[in-house]
């Protein structure tokens, strides 16, 4: 089966062509503001390098860091007002307490509490406030709001206000996109509450950028249907993609490590991924990235996603080098203008690691003037920050075995006193693209079950329905894991019972 | 002293330890203490030693489910409304405020009735850790009047009990007070300084805060926060692991059920009712004694070992950066590392046993100390 997998990362926008597990062709390009023409110019590439007719194309596979980026640089984001249903309780920590100022004025954000919400035996809190919805939905027309997170207390077991209130302000301004806290997140109101408003602020981008890539394929002549990948490493349909943007966050950093795993055969290890401005440095444990704990800082937002444990370092292709100091400042994609390999005046890592014979890029005759006490003084300073970010990473004090991914990998040492062995897995450039083509399906379960007939009956159903979704999606049925197991106990129902969420994961057939 | 914004950053990690799994949101109630700092309000921490025998204090604190203290967030007075109605009935003002419980967000919520009320808040507190009950406070052990003793919820309404009962009775109307309230609400009970200074746990709020510094400090210098935390504490690492499974239910206003987590080796299961209560050895290790409790019916594998257990202290800390999880927070996959830590003695006498040991949680156990 032919897939193509994309990465649109900050800088370069790589594409591979794969037929089952081999690379076939990949193209790399520069990122486009639209993400759209770096798309198109790179899956051409690609597909020419590769001979494949694009109507053999079964899927397309697209990876982005463009959501989280837009949060971390607090740009692109829709003037979004948030509305929390639960009055009189919660008055004590409003939304958005905990977050940074900027992202705040950056999404021009307005809160608004009011009467509404249940209790968790799915009594009201309050009854919904009806006339302050329409009197909020009225000022979100006057503000210039475009996004909307709606969440009511308890929505996770009872939705009924947050629908409503969704349809309320629907009416009053149809070009509102509400964001319902009940489909984003799960029990534990201010992280869901985050997730949500982060969810809507991305809206707008989001359907501009789904209808780009659409647009895109269609001027490709590809018929295939469009994915964007999870920060669990599994695929969601764009439509979906257009909804929930915030489901793509940390689909970057999972794409790389498991591109990395895939392409090297090592199922344990650290993942260190160079690009232009920074370094990604991760675990992988049985071929899966470790994931962060109980709560992960997007943006300086606490949210409860599941992420893998990243650590990022301004390292790249494109640090500047200045004083025997590396990075955190890059040239990022104008590396072939700026850099001295390419004719430009910026000293740069790249610029170093040519002088010193790790990498060939460029013009080496231009950096041949550098001083030898500079380079190896940049050098062990390059090699200084890997060792301390690998080091920071690994789980024991033992040396651990080091898969090296991403263009900039070439700036890397062929040991360092942490790596047992450094690996660069053929392919290395696109790592990134070949874990998004390698992305896995999922089928879920989320419904309430009753669990009088025994609670592991009630799991094991669960599991097999979900892993049986997973196989209807395209799994592999052999191979199919469950991957999250969550329950969350409804005790105002008659008979003990649940609402059972349960994903289960593998690879395409 | 007066307790500093930093100072509530790590006395919410040092509570969150403490909590053993339960005591509720110290996130939330730590976001909220932050505010009334930032308001401009004082929270002056008071040594037990320095109250008066005729002083009135109210120990505070919320009750209730933590699921239900995660996600409806508090409206903000409801101690403080319960204080009051406290000092309407006895015809006095506090003199100051004791935490109920160190262990979680009750550490927190004093300090905001000590804030808004401008009464010093005392080192000390009521049990040490956190526990699910009423009568496992050391006061009821120790024999203070567990009345007069107010509710308030976050629609205005509040509840005082003042005829004499003792604290189980006052648990059993109170909890199902709490229960038609939504689940949380937030308690008060007056009593005199001389019985506070006998049966209060001195100086836990100071324990709380010596315990976050550590773990703080430790992170940032890039030291094992864990390590770091058992200085302070004592007690030891009972297991590095994964949790493999978490089974809950909610029932009479409590969350209760069993995780199962596995490591090199060998694997453990920790009841839990708000708090964790035993953890059982099921797998390696093992000196093959079998133990019955109240769980047994829904067992999965045999509990073969009881490796530590209530009043004693067993904590969940996420492996890496020793950030305790609460019940609510378990999830399948976390990696996370089991401590154990010895409980104060006061809550180990005869009489502290008889509430908080194992067969007061309907386990046919006694209670062994934590082995080195």
């Amino acid at each position: 089966m032919i897939r193509v997998g994309v990465d649109v990362g900050g800088t370069n926008t790589d594409a591979v062509v794969m037929d089952g597990t081999r690379v076939v062709a990949w193209a790399k390009t520069t990122t486009t503001p639209d993400a759209t023409s770096g798309l198109v110019a790179a899956v051409r590439e690609a597909l020419a390098n590769s001979g494949v007719a694009p109507g053999a194309v079964r899927a397309v596979m697209v990876g982005t860091t463009r959501f989280t980026n837009a949060i971390v640089e607090r740009r692109g984001l829709a003037p979004t007002a948030v509305v929390r249903l639960g009055l009189p309780a919660t008055l004590s920590v409003p939304p958005l307490t905990d977050w940074p100022a900027d992202l705040r004025s950056a999404i021009a954000a307005r809160t608004y509490v009011i009467k509404g919400g249940h209790e968790f035996d799915g009594r009201e809190i309050s009854a919904l406030d009806e006339t302050d919805l329409r009197r909020i939905g009225r000022r979100i027309r006057e503000d210039g709001h475009r996004a909307v997170a709606i969440v009511g207390v308890f929505s996770p077991v009872m939705d009924r206000h947050e629908r409503r209130a969704e349809a309320i302000l629907c009416q009053a301004d149809p070009g509102v996109a509400c964001s319902l806290s009940h489909e984003v997140g799960r029990l534990g109101l201010l992280e869901r509450e985050n997730a949500t408003v982060l969810n809507a602020c991305l809206s707008d981008l989001a359907a501009r950028t789904i209808d780009g890539l659409v647009a895109g394929l269609r001027e490709l002549r590809l018929p295939a249907p469009l994915y964007l990948t999870q920060n669990d490493g599994t695929l969601m349909a764009a439509d979906d993609a257009r909804r929930y943007p915030v489901r793509t966050f940390s689909s970057g950093p999972t794409n790389s490590m498991r591109g990395a795993a895939f392409l090297s055969g090592l199922r344990d290890g650290i993942v260190i991924d160079v690009g232009g401005t920074t370094t990604d440095v991760g675990a992988i444990v049985r071929g899966f990235p470790r994931e962060a704990g109980v709560a992960v800082h997007v943006g300086g937002v606490r949210t409860n996603f599941r992420m893998p444990d990243v650590l990022s370092i301004g390292l790249g292709g494109g640090s500047h080098v200045e004083d025997g100091a590396v990075g955190p400042r890059s040239v990022g994609y104008r590396l072939e203008r700026e850099a001295r390999v390419f004719g430009g005046a910026t000293l740069t890592a790249s610029d170093v690691a040519v002088a010193a014979g790790r990498a060939a890029m460029g013009d080496a005759a231009r950096v041949r003037d550098l001083g030898r006490d500079l380079v190896a003084r940049a050098l062990s300073r390059i090699d200084a920050m890997a060792n301390e970010a690998i080091d920071r990473v690994r789980t024991s004090a033992d040396p651990v075995p080091v898969i090296a991914v991403g263009g900039g990998s070439v700036l890397l040492p062929p040991a360092l006193p942490v790596a047992s062995r450094i690996v660069r897995p053929e392919h290395y450039e696109v790592a990134n693209a070949v874990g998004a083509a390698i992305a896995e399906v999922s089928g879920e379960v989320d419904r309430v079950f009753m669990l009088a007939e025994g609670r592991d009956a009630v799991l094991a159903r669960a599991k097999a329905e979900a892993a049986q979704r997973a196989v209807d999606a395209g799994a592999d049925g052999e191979r199919v894991e469950i991957a999250e197991v969550d329950e969350v106990p409804l005790t105002y129902l008659p008979s003990n019972s649940a609402r059972v969420r349960v994903k289960a994961i593998g690879p395409l057939r | 002293m007066s307790i500093t914004a930093a100072d509530v950053e790590a006395i919410a990690v040092g509570a969150g330890i403490l909590g053993t799994g339960g005591g509720g949101n110290v996130y939330v109630a730590k976001l909220w203490i932050r505010q009334l700092l930032k308001d401009g309000r004082t929270i002056a921490l008071r040594p037990l030693e320095e109250t008066t025998d005729d002083a009135w204090v109210a120990s505070c604190g919320g009750i209730g489910a933590p699921t239900v203290s995660f996600e409806k967030l508090r409206r903000g007075d409801e101690e403080l409304r319960a204080m009051r109605a406290l000092e309407e009935r006895v015809g006095a003002r506090m003199d100051a405020v004791v935490s109920v419980e160190i262990g979680g967000a009750n550490s927190m919520r004093p300090m905001a009735v000590a804030a808004q009320a401008g009464i010093p808040m005392l080192d000390a507190d009521g049990m040490g850790r956190a526990f699910p009950e009423l009568q496992m406070e050391t006061f009821a052990m120790y024999g203070v009047p567990c009345v007069p003793a107010a509710i308030a919820d976050d629609k205005g309404a509040v509840t005082l009990w003042d005829t004499p009962m003792d604290a189980r009775e006052l648990e059993r109307v109170a909890r199902a007070r709490c229960i038609e309230m939504g689940g949380s609400a937030g308690m008060a009970q007056a009593m005199r300084g001389r019985d506070v200074k006998r049966a209060a746990i001195p100086g836990s709020v100071s324990l709380a805060l010596r315990l976050g510094r550590a773990v703080i400090d430790a992170r940032e210098r890039k030291a094992d926060p864990i390590a770091a935390a058992l200085g302070v504490s004592g007690g030891r690492v009972l297991l590095r692991g994964k949790i493999v499974d978490v089974e809950r239910r909610t029932t009479a206003g409590f969350a209760r059920g069993r995780v199962r987590i596995a490591g090199d080796g060998a694997e453990l299961a920790i009841d839990f009712q708000n708090e964790h209560l035993i953890a059982w050895e099921t797998r390696g290790g093992g000196r093959g004694r079998r133990a019955a409790g109240p769980i047994r019916p829904r067992d999965k594998g045999p509990l073969r070992q009881m490796v530590a257990s209530v009043p004693d202290l067993v904590c969940i800390v996420a492996s890496d950066d020793a950030e305790p999880i609460g019940t609510e927070l378990l999830r399948y996959g976390y990696r996370v590392t089991v401590l154990g830590l010895p409980s104060h003695p006061l809550l180990r006498t005869p009489e502290a046993l008889a509430v908080v040991g194992p067969r007061a949680f309907g386990y046919d156990v006694d209670f062994v100390p934590l082995a080195d």
